[in-house]
């Protein structure tokens, strides 16, 4: 079961988007974050102990949800608006 | 020089909007820099779409107040500069380096006003780290602006007024509430008795929110010792003791949270002198009623520089905008500034009531069990943090992170910090104002190798003199 | 609250310089004092890039710099802690034919040195560091270098100092410095009186001062090498990276994370530090993901300096006081201390215990600053320290310093 669930927007147009190489549907009015936990349990393994982790503050303070997309760059997932077509990776961040 | 540069607010909450305000009132064109993509700070905080909830199912009692800040900003549209989605990472001799749009581009500015606002102040517990455990701030913030809950059958844990309003908010919403797990004694909120004539309406409203979530069956409990999650791969209950007894209750989210913590980082890096401040247990930016920081030209509104809440901000917001105009020698309305610090005074006689009501667990620290990860970035957990400062003998918190790696990390100290300090102080046996300040350190928040400079570089800020060492 | 401590030696300065020295001459059985005016190795010990290398140092400095050499495989029982000193090698690269004919120089001066540099061409390079740009020409290899985490090395030797009896004493500025008939008298902290037959001065940046008030001043300058720390990454770099000429330098931790310093020798520097330092980081940071393709998405996470001291001929001064009996110098490694300060601890000790070493150290000496040497007239001179109080600022305030 994901980990969120929508209360709102529940009939917004649908955002199509890439997980770790399966695809995935957010809706409009997403951050990338609400998009991925609305379909998995969590977010990125940590770079040490490999823990799972889901992000924390969703205010963009504790860093804690950073994903990358294919080619490398770098998202902070609580501050970053789903944009259609996004090839997420999660994982652990450490993406080179 | 032929002109002086504009004014620079950090932060587009009920601080800065109010500041922008006054110094658009005053005939100047301050630049305002957000994170946020749209304006409100995080307690009137906005959504991307509109998602058919009203204001008032968003923001309840305070919708006005949001309408009408959201509609303040609205207007100075035209009359000031704005940049959202902008990060400010460095502050250096009047010059800010602020990575917008791709850039990164260097702004000199002529007055500086931080109005950087809070996060949740937490202390690590078993089991924080679990997918599924969020701040009450984070919490508030998915219903809010995403309109989604952290769970369906949700615990709400900690301390602060965020606690009970949180958890109503997400019962209002049709969610679950599982239990409110109060860390402070019942007695505790009799306190609220020294609220109730500073502001009845917050006290009333509280208990409101208590009597609805008591008739709705939500169970409350309160002077919670040995707080910890327990789940594999995500969160799936709480556990707690109370009155020497073990309880648990299942759930799939929690929200976690021990009142708020102020973002001081850029008022660091601007160079402005730093008090314990017994209080907010953490050491606050300096400022005069005002809101004048140590260092001229640089002024501190809204939680940024001390907890005192959304009301306060605004005030204060005002307040150091007419700082900044009677430091420029404009004229100002001298009763506005009078009737705003008579405010803010009585503001903050509110916020020290509602302390001894929300009481900060300092206890719970000496409790942290050493396996307990206490820097989620760096991944240090308390027990090796306890052995640095034994083996190195270590009494300051910059050392502590020097030998322990804590408050390294990625978010720069901001989760882990007060709960570092706090087990510092409690393994050394000091006061927690003795064991120092975790300094703060460029870039506030990461930022990627590759940002370039702006090519729009202007040749002055290009050619600034160095700062004596 | 006041105290008096009689002892052999007293060291002005516990970054590892003084650190060192002071855990060399309890092992000889000497009584010592560790003094410092904040914390032991807060200062540019602590906070320097962490690069344990000797290719590239002058000729003159490389015998010291073998002798050092010796010791960083042996921390673990020197010191309790490996220091996190890898053993990597160090890569110098030449982004230019005229670099590459200095590295070929330099190898070709140094190589009765036992460095045992390899040079390494542009296809060498392509294969055995594919994750260095392809406009990279060539490099020099020195396998043997690597490098180590200064935190926790200088930490660990003014701790380990403390253990084997040495008095350490932080937050203890020293406040006044009198030579007098057996040795000297110094005054540190809130009423701390020391007296000592023999003072190491290696208080780093302001270690000046104590040379000035003993007759023998010195152009000493401040230098700030900024550093920049990445995120944690998936291993990409296999050795400590320079470059000729200047630049950046960068290293992989193990934990993932990409240290890269750079300031002196970049373009954007300029002597009299006139250019912003926020626009510095993001030239050197701008710089590391051109030069490592595999870092271009990485993310800076922290930024970080420290105060150094700098020789205008870019050697250290290490050696006896040319005024003073019983007073010895060791600062102004001019950003290049951290590999060779442990060997330069010994060296101290020897020179205490002894009045000479076997490694060469002429080239070292304060006496080369003195104009025509003239003989002091009176030894009994007064220093009246830094002045500066316990807790300094940070030297390290974001980007900037």
């Amino acid at each position: 079961m994901p980990l969120l669930h929508r209360i709102a927007r529940k009939d917004h147009p649908v955002i199509a988007f890439t997980l770790d190489g399966a695809p995935c549907e957010g809706r409009a009015g997403d951050t990338l974050l609400s998009a991925i936990l609305n379909r998995t349990e969590s977010l990125r393994r940590t770079e040490f102990t490999g823990e799972p982790r889901a992000g924390f503050c969703q205010m963009g303070a504790c860093q804690d949800c950073w994903v990358a997309t294919e080619t490398g760059e770098r998202l902070r997932a609580c501050t970053t608006p789903l944009q259609p077509g996004m090839n997420i990776v999660t994982g652990t961040a450490r993406v080179a | 020089m032929s002109e002086r540069p504009q004014p620079l607010i950090v932060g587009a909450g009920p601080a800065g909007i109010r500041a922008a305000e006054a110094l658009v009132a005053a005939g100047l064109c301050p630049l305002v820099v957000d994170e946020a993509p749209a304006c409100g700070g995080q307690i009137y905080r906005q959504r991307l779409v509109q998602d058919g909830r009203s204001t008032k199912d968003l923001y309840g009692s305070e919708a006005g107040k949001a309408e009408r800040l959201h509609a303040a900003f609205a207007a100075l549209e035209g009359r000031i500069d704005y940049w959202p989605q902008a990060l400010l990472w460095n502050l250096r001799d009047g010059v800010a380096d602020i990575a917008v749009g791709g850039t990164s581009r260097r702004v000199a500015y002529d007055g500086l006003v931080l109005a950087t606002g809070a996060t949740d102040r937490v202390l690590p517990v078993p089991g924080w780290t679990l997918p599924g455990v969020f701040t009450l701030g984070g919490s508030q913030v998915a219903l809010k602006a995403q309109g989604c809950a952290i769970g369906s059958r949700v615990v709400f844990a900690g301390s602060g007024p965020l606690l009970y309003l949180v958890a109503w908010q997400y019962m209002k919403a049709g969610v679950e509430v599982a239990a409110v797990l109060d860390a402070a004694p019942a007695s505790a909120k009799l306190n609220l008795i020294k609220a109730l004539p500073l502001d009845p309406g917050i006290v009333l409203r509280g208990a409101r929110f208590v009597a609805e979530l008591r008739l709705r069956g939500v169970v409350i409990r309160s002077g919670i010792e040995g707080l910890r999650f327990e789940g594999e791969g995500r969160v799936s209950g709480v556990i707690w003791r109370e009155g020497g007894r073990e309880r648990r209750l299942a759930c799939d989210g929690v929200g976690y949270g021990l009142a708020l913590r102020s973002e001081t980082q850029l008022a660091d890096l601007a160079g402005c002198a730093f008090r314990f401040n017994q209080r907010d247990r953490a050491w606050l930016p300096v400022r005069d009623a005002a809101g004048r920081a140590s260092v001229a030209g640089v002024y501190l509104a809204g939680d940024g520089a001390g907890i005192a809440g959304a009301d306060a901000a605004e005030r204060a917001g005002e307040r150091a905008a007419l700082a900044l105009l009677e430091d420029r020698d404009l004229a100002i309305d001298k009763a506005r500034a009078v009737t705003l610090e008579a405010e803010l005074a009585r503001i903050g006689k509110l916020r020290d009531a509602l302390e001894t009501a929300f009481p900060f667990p300092a206890h719970w620290a000496e409790t942290i069990d050493d396996a307990t990860t206490l820097c989620r970035c760096e991944e240090i957990t308390a027990g090796s943090i306890r052995e640095a400062v034994n083996r190195l003998d270590i009494s300051e918190i910059n050392r502590l992170k020097a030998v322990s790696r804590v408050g390294m990390g990625r978010c720069q100290g901001r989760m882990c910090s007060a709960a570092s300090a706090e087990v510092l102080a409690a393994a050394t046996a000091k006061p927690l104002d003795a064991v120092g300040r975790l300094r703060a350190q460029a870039p506030v928040k990461p930022i990627p190798l590759a940002l370039q400079l702006a090519a729009d570089l202007p040749e002055a800020a290009a050619n600034l003199p160095e700062a004596a060492e | 609250m006041s105290r008096h401590l009689d002892i052999d030696v007293a060291i002005i300065g516990g970054g590892l310089v003084g650190s060192s020295a002071a855990l060399a001459l309890r092992g000889m059985g000497f009584s010592v004092a560790l003094l410092d005016k904040g914390f032991c190795g807060a200062q540019a010990s602590g906070v320097n890039y962490g690069g344990v290398r000797r290719q590239g140092r002058p000729r003159e400095q490389l015998p010291l710099s073998q002798r050092a050499h010796a010791i960083w495989p042996r921390l673990k029982e020197l010191i309790g802690i490996d220091g996190e000193f890898l053993r990597s090698g160090h890569l110098k690269l030449a982004r230019s034919e005229a670099e590459m004919a200095a590295l070929e120089a330099y190898a070709e001066a140094v190589a009765d040195q036992g460095l045992d540099l390899e040079l390494v061409g542009h296809n060498g390079l392509r294969e055995r560091f594919p994750w260095i740009d392809g406009s990279i020409l060539g490099a020099s290899l020195c396998a043997g270098d690597g490098h180590a985490n200064p935190r926790l090395v200088s930490a660990a030797f003014a701790s380990a100092a403390r253990r084997a009896g040495a008095h350490v004493l932080e937050n203890t500025p020293v406040t006044g410095l009198t030579r007098n008939g057996k040795g000297f008298a110094l005054e540190a902290g809130e009423g701390i009186g020391l007296s000592a037959r023999v003072v190491i001065n290696s208080a780093g940046a302001w270690a000046d001062r104590f040379a000035t008030d003993f007759g023998e001043p010195v152009p000493l300058s401040r230098i700030y090498p900024s550093m920049i720390v990445t995120e944690p990454l998936a291993p990409v770099m296999t050795v400590n990276i320079g470059m000729e000429g200047g630049g950046i330098y960068a290293r992989q931790v193990e934990r993932g994370n990409v240290v890269v310093g750079g300031e002196r020798g970049l373009p954007l520097d300029d002597p009299d530090f006139s250019r912003p330092r926020g626009a510095g980081a993001l030239a050197i940071m701008n710089r590391t993901a051109e030069i490592f393709p595999a870092l271009r998405h990485a993310q800076a996470i922290r930024f970080w300096s420290g105060t150094e001291a700098a020789m205008p001929d870019r050697n250290p001064v290490i050696g006896f006081s040319g005024t003073t009996p019983g007073l010895l110098h060791a600062f102004g490694f001019t950003g290049a201390g951290f590999q060779i300060a442990p060997g330069v601890g010994e060296v101290l000790a020897e020179l205490v215990r002894d009045g000479r070493t076997p490694t060469p150290i002429d080239a070292f000496s304060i006496t080369r600053f003195s104009r025509p040497p003239v003989p002091p007239e009176n030894h009994d001179r007064t220093s009246h320290g830094s002045g500066a109080g316990p807790h300094p600022e940070p030297q390290s305030r974001g980007a900037s310093t």
